[in-house]
Order: C-alpha cells, then structure tokens, then sequence
C-alpha cells in the first residue's frame, strides 16, 4: 500500500563504487582481499593504464592520500589531486558541480575523502563513474576497514570468533564505524570501550552481538586484538571528562596489554597521539601493527581500484 | 482578497456527508452558501432557496474550510522557493482555505507594514492568508516588536518560528504583552545550545550515518518552562509549534490539566514517519525538529485520538532544488506537506489508525480556529464565512510532488499512494480548487 520509493539510495550509486562497508556482504569483502593479497606495489601491474585517478580531498590526510596515490600509480594509472582549499570549493562551488567538473576533464574513478557524512553517496547517485569513499565525516572509513582485516588476517586465521577490543573515542570515528560493520559480518566478538562521551549506549545497536564496556581493562582481557583510537584535545575539552582523567582510565599502557592474549596485536589507524591514548612503548612494541596497517594500505587500496574499474583479476 | 467579487453568487452542496464538529454535526445534509457566508445547513433537500449553482457532493464529506496554522509562503524575500500565490495555490489543492504564514522571511516579518503587505490582493492569494508576525526584532531574541501595532495589522499571533525565544526574560515579557492582547504566543520548541551542528533525531539512525543527533529533551524542556511561564500570567496563551516528542506531550499534558492556555499542534510527517525513514541521506526527510522515534510517533497517534493535539499543521517548508541536492549536513530543514495532508490523516490516522473521521475533521479546522481565534472559520454555522472543504475519503490517488502547485517539491512522499483526497476546496464561497 505504502510504496517508500527509496530515492537515493546505495542502490543507485555508480557501478563499482566502495561507498561503506555496512551495504557489503561477507563474499565482496572476501573477494577484495583476496584480491589485495596479489597486489604487490613493489612490481607494478599496468592494469589501469591510461585510467585517471581523481584524489578528491575536502580534509587533510597523510595516510590515506598517498597511499591512494601509490596504489593507483603501482597499477599504471594517472592521478589528479584537488584539495578544496586552492580549487573552486573556496569560491563556493558545490560539491555535485566540482564532480561534474572533474568527471569532464576526464576522471575515470573518484576518491573522495569529505568532512560530511554521506558526500560520497551524494557524488555517487550523480556521476557514472565510480566513487570511492575516503572517509566521510563521522560515516564510514571503508579502505581503513579493509587494510584493518587485511592486516588482521596476516596474524590470525580468521576473523570469526576473534576477541576484538575497540577502545578510545567511537561516536566521533568513522574508522570504528567501518570497523564494526566488517568485523561483524565475520562473526567476531567485539567490545567497544571509552567513556560515555566517546560512546553512547546507541553504539550497540550498529551492528549485532556488540557489547560496550566502561572499563579498558575489561574490555583488553583475553582479546586478540586491540584497535586503539585516536582522542583529540579538543572533543575532550567539549565534554565534563578531563584529559587526565581519560589517560588514567584508558590509555593504552602495557600493563593492559598484558591483560589480552600473549600474541595480541595492537592496531591505531593514525594519526597516534603518543602519551594520550596510547604510550609509546605500546606503539613501538613488537605487538604493535600500526606501521604494518599503513604498509598494507597501498595493496588493500590497489585491489580496491581495479575492482572499481572492472580490472580485478 | 481576490474572492470577494464572487460575493453575490450562491451555491447549493447537495446530498454530502456533512461533518463539522464545532457543532457536533455528522449527517446528509445540504449546505447553501450565499453572499460569502453559511446561509443554511439543512436536511437532504429541505432548502428551497435558488441556488446560481449545485455543486453534487454525494459520496462524498463536507467539511468546514481547512485551517493550516503553520506554513511557510517565503515572501518577502524568497519567491524562488515559494511566494504567497503559488502557496496558497498548493493550499487550496489540499483542501486548506486558511494558512497562517511565519514570518522568518526576508527581512522578517516584524512591522504592521509587512504584515499589511503579505495581505495585499496583489500578492495573488486564492486563499485566506493570516500573518503572524515575528516577537522580536528580526527575530533577533532580543527587543520585542509592537504586539499592538501587528495585531491590528492583521496579525493573528507572534511567533520566532525556526529562532526560538530562549532567553527566559524576553520570553516572560513576550507573553506578558501578548495576553494583554488575547495574542497567542507560537514557539518552535528547541533548545538550540543542545542541537548545534545537529541534523537529524539522535538514534540509532544517526549513529549509524555518523550525524549529530537531536536530543528530544531540547524540545520538550523548552516546552516545559514556556509552560512554567504562561502560567504566571492570566490570559497568556501559548501555542507549540510542531510538537514531536512524546516528553513535550507530556509537559503539555500538565499544563492542560493545570488550567495553562497551551494548545500544540504536529504535523502529519511526524505521525506518519519515523528517524529511520531518513535511509541514507535523504534530504527529504530532513525537517526541524526532525523525524523522531517511534516511540514518540506512537505518543503523537495516542494524543491525536484523545484531544491532547489541538490541530495538525503542515510547516510547509518548500526549498529550491539547489537547497537539497547537498550534503545532508548542509541541505536545508524543511519539506513541503499541503498538498499531502489530507491524504496522509486519512491513510495514517484514520486508516491505519481507527481514529474517526469527525476527530481528523476537527484537528483541521475548529481545533486550529480556536487556537488563533478565526471567528467565523473552522465552522459550517449560520452566518460564518462559506469556507468549505469537500473530500472524498475513501479516494485512492498517487502524490507526484513534480505535478505540485507549489514552487518547490522537497517532500518525502513523492511517489506514495494515499487515501483520501480533495475534491472541492471553497473560499468565501467561490470554488478556488476542484480535482480533475
């Protein structure tokens, strides 16, 4: 009787798209990193020759902008970067009209990282070229998420039934979104741990089977891995918690670590902010896969690029 | 207004339902406008009176002209989204021969003259248009406007509809001057040191897309302390504008029962959708306050069914495309909703709901004359102006909000199939709309 028409959903977004991992099935994820494990930036493959790699970035990045660089090059492909300070976005141009003009100039694939949730699905439904998600706002961080079980995978035999810990700030992070979305649909136990600030009760109800814990040591014990997020300055401020307060209570120090399993990896996706939510001897410890998740972004996002181009092999 | 050369025709309704429940009435009855006013509601041909002409309403509800008591028609200043003529035309298309316009226009409607030119024929109105006009200057919050002055303008009431009034001082002296006047007082219910940087209900929903949510509580405390306020004043009279939460039924439920003058009105997409409704991203489902839980959907249907809601209202919100088609964060709160709200009472409340057809009647038109004192409005009694809505209930019909009268189509129910349509929509006597 009542027909919701849904009018822009991920359903219309441009084939070959990587817009979150929330609307991916297990299988797809599979595929991809199957995919990345074939991918070697160190011996180019010329699969996107000729192909023109748009790096669209309305927020600053270290990480993911070169990697997106070496990747689409390690493949043969050409790439363009426009930030949005230096390009028409200052002069007020609109998001919809910037794509259209990159798409004119001759973009084959879009990457585009945004501080609004859900730009990449707005240039998606309007372009006929692939977009994929960078990060936007506090939305999904789907390449993170896939480097994350990439690296994850290297250490452990699967993800089903991994103890996994997210602690630190997860309402404000798109990387735990992502992460949560993935790590579930492999059946992996995840407990998520920061103060109520940082994470509502609402959290739980991203995905099934979550559970929330006030109290890092809790959520380490026993755990595989650890994923530690970034907590800026400045939301703490924002908020009744004091700095030294979340410190005490959640920094990651080794006497936690030691509270997870013997072999458990400690994972950041950057920028870490050492002596805040995590001490440098945990970032620097052999447990500590924080440079490796960088190092693999570069194959991760290989894969991710000619699967949006239809040149996975 | 443009109606008023028709004033010497008369017109028979002939063999409908009549409902008008500011007489308790629900029966067949003929209905005989002359002159601009009810002449005669009677039994089914007992009026011997020659009519100019017949308008045949068998199978079909009579209704007292509709009253929305909360649009938006953007003039001055934004007629590429909506002016007082193409609003009105979509008014009449759904049934309403009254709207109450908000004055957060450009510039804000805050002096006698605007609120005398909103009124003037050559703004093309095809329905009545009452102004209320703005509480403070430029709805700045800070000094108040002539209450006076606007009221004799033709003012209906004062409102910083969508810029609530939260410095408790201005909003005590607000009400203090207008219950001198018997002017109700409208307040948008938002504490908005609690929503910045929000744009949707905080939920599940907005957890998920990673937007900043809403807390109900920034509606219903600021519902709650108006309340507190009106209450020291005798004859002070407050209005909540689109209530959505189920905590502000509850504050408006107290006041009711503690003798306060509150009434409130919700609009018809919050009792038909939810926060979930919002998918991914659509900006069409983006209002404030913003679709909320179905708790609180589930609240709204209950104070609807029991008399705590005194009228639905549309907050007919029409943005340009360019407004919308933007990020979520950075579209525009606001959708259209005259031309659906019919549809959507019957199909939802009535329908789905089992609340009677006289109930829904109500909430559209002596429910909201009471609440602005519309003499001669909301009623179908002798003598009162020969506004007449008349629809056909059990009307299967699909909204296509690109067909719209309006200048803008930001609706979220583009595409839906809704029971109940308009047939005839009648103002001072005069057919200003009839369906195809």
């Amino acid at each position: 009787m009542f027909g919701l028409k849904p009018l822009r959903s991920m359903n219309n977004a441009a084939r070959g798209s990587l817009l979150g991992i929330e609307q991916l099935d297990a299988k797809q994820i599979l595929s991809l990193l199957t995919l990345a494990r074939r991918m070697n930036p160190l011996k180019p493959r010329p699969l996107l020759r000729g192909k023109r790699v748009l790096l669209l970035f309305y927020e600053a990045s270290t990480r993911t902008r070169s990697s997106f660089e070496i990747a689409a090059k390690s493949l043969g492909a050409m790439t363009t970067l426009v930030l949005s300070s230096g390009s028409s976005i200052e002069k007020g141009e609109s998001l919809l009209d910037t794509g259209y003009t990159l798409r004119a100039v001759g973009a084959d694939v879009m990457v585009i990282r945004h501080p609004n949730a859900g730009a990449p699905l707005l240039m998606a439904t309007h372009l006929d070229i692939p977009v994929i998600n960078a990060g936007d706002g506090m939305h999904e961080h789907p390449t993170q998420a896939l480097l994350d079980a990439y690296t994850i995978l290297r250490h452990k035999k699967t993800l089903k039934g991994l103890q996994m810990a997210i602690v630190g700030d997860i309402f404000h992070s798109r990387v735990a979104r992502s992460a949560i979305h993935l790590l579930s649909k492999f059946g992996a136990h995840i407990t998520l741990c920061g103060p109520p600030e940082f994470l509502p009760e609402v959290a739980a109800s991203l995905a099934p089977d979550l559970h929330i814990s006030r109290t890092v040591e809790d959520a380490v014990r026993g755990a595989d891995a650890i994923m530690v997020l970034r907590v800026q300055r400045e939301r703490l401020a924002g908020t009744k918690l004091r700095l030294q307060d979340y410190i005490s209570r959640y920094q990651m120090t080794l006497a936690r670590l030691k509270l997870a399993k013997r072999d458990a990896i400690v994972m950041h996706p950057g920028p870490i902010i050492r002596g805040l939510e995590i001490t440098w001897e945990v970032a620097d410890c052999p447990q500590s896969v924080i440079v490796e998740e960088v190092h693999n972004g570069v194959p991760v996002r290989m894969a991710i690029l000619a699967k949006a181009l239809g040149k996975a092999t | 207004m443009a109606h008023d050369k028709s004033k010497s025709a008369s017109l028979l309704i002939k063999g409908g339902r009549v409902i008008d429940p500011s007489a308790r009435l629900d029966a067949l009855m003929d209905v005989f406008l002359r002159d601009g006013r009810v002449a005669e509601v009677a039994a089914p041909n007992k009026i011997r009176s020659a009519a100019d002409k017949t308008f045949d309403a068998r199978g079909l509800i009579v209704a007292p002209g509709f009253i929305d008591l909360h649009v938006h028609l953007r003039e001055p200043g934004q007629s590429y989204k909506e002016s007082v003529a193409t609003g009105t035309a979509a008014a009449a298309a759904g049934g309403f021969t009254s709207v109450c316009c908000m004055p957060n226009t450009s510039p804000v409607v805050d002096s006698p003259e605007w609120v005398a030119w909103i009124q003037q024929p050559e703004r093309g109105a095809v329905v009545n248009v009452f102004p209320i006009a703005a509480a403070t200057h430029a709805s700045k919050g800070a000094v108040l406007t002539d209450f006076g002055a606007l009221q004799r303008a033709g003012a209906v009431a004062v409102s910083d509809d969508g810029r609530p009034i939260l410095n408790d001082i201005i909003m005590r002296d607000t009400l203090r001057a207008a219950s001198g006047l018997n002017l109700p007082v409208i307040q948008h219910a938002e504490d908005t040191r609690m929503t910045e940087n929000c744009s949707m209900n905080e939920g599940p929903t907005s957890f998920r897309l990673g937007l900043r949510g809403m807390k109900t509580a920034a509606e219903a405390s600021v519902v709650e302390r108006d309340i507190q306020l009106a209450q020291q004043f005798t004859g002070a009279r407050l209005h909540v504008a689109h209530l959505s939460t189920a905590d502000a039924l509850k504050a408006v439920r107290r006041g009711k029962r503690g003798k306060a003058r509150v009434s409130c009105e919700v609009t018809p997409h919050h009792f038909s959708l939810t926060d979930a409704d919002v998918g991914d991203y659509n900006t069409n489902f983006k209002m404030n306050p913003p679709l909320r839980s179905s708790a609180d959907r589930e609240a709204i249907l209950v104070a609807l069914a029991d008399g705590t809601i005194d009228a639905i209202a549309t907050d007919h919100a029409p943005h340009a495309t360019h407004e919308k088609i933007v990020e979520f964060e950075r579209a525009l709160f606001g959708i259209t909703g005259l031309e659906t709200a019919l549809g959507l009472a019957i199909t939802r409340l009535h329908r789905d709901h089992k609340i009677p057809l006289a109930r829904i009647v109500e909430l559209f038109t002596a429910g909201p004359a009471r609440v602005v004192d519309l003499r001669g409005k909301g009623t179908l009694a002798r003598g009162s102006h020969a506004d007449v809505t008349i629809f056909d209930p059990r009307k299967r019909w699909n909204f296509e909000a690109a067909k719209s009268r309006s200048k803008s189509h930001n609706s979220p129910f583009d595409g839906w199939q809704l029971t109940g349509k308009v047939v005839a929509t009648i103002v001072s006597g005069k057919i200003v709309y009839r369906a195809d």
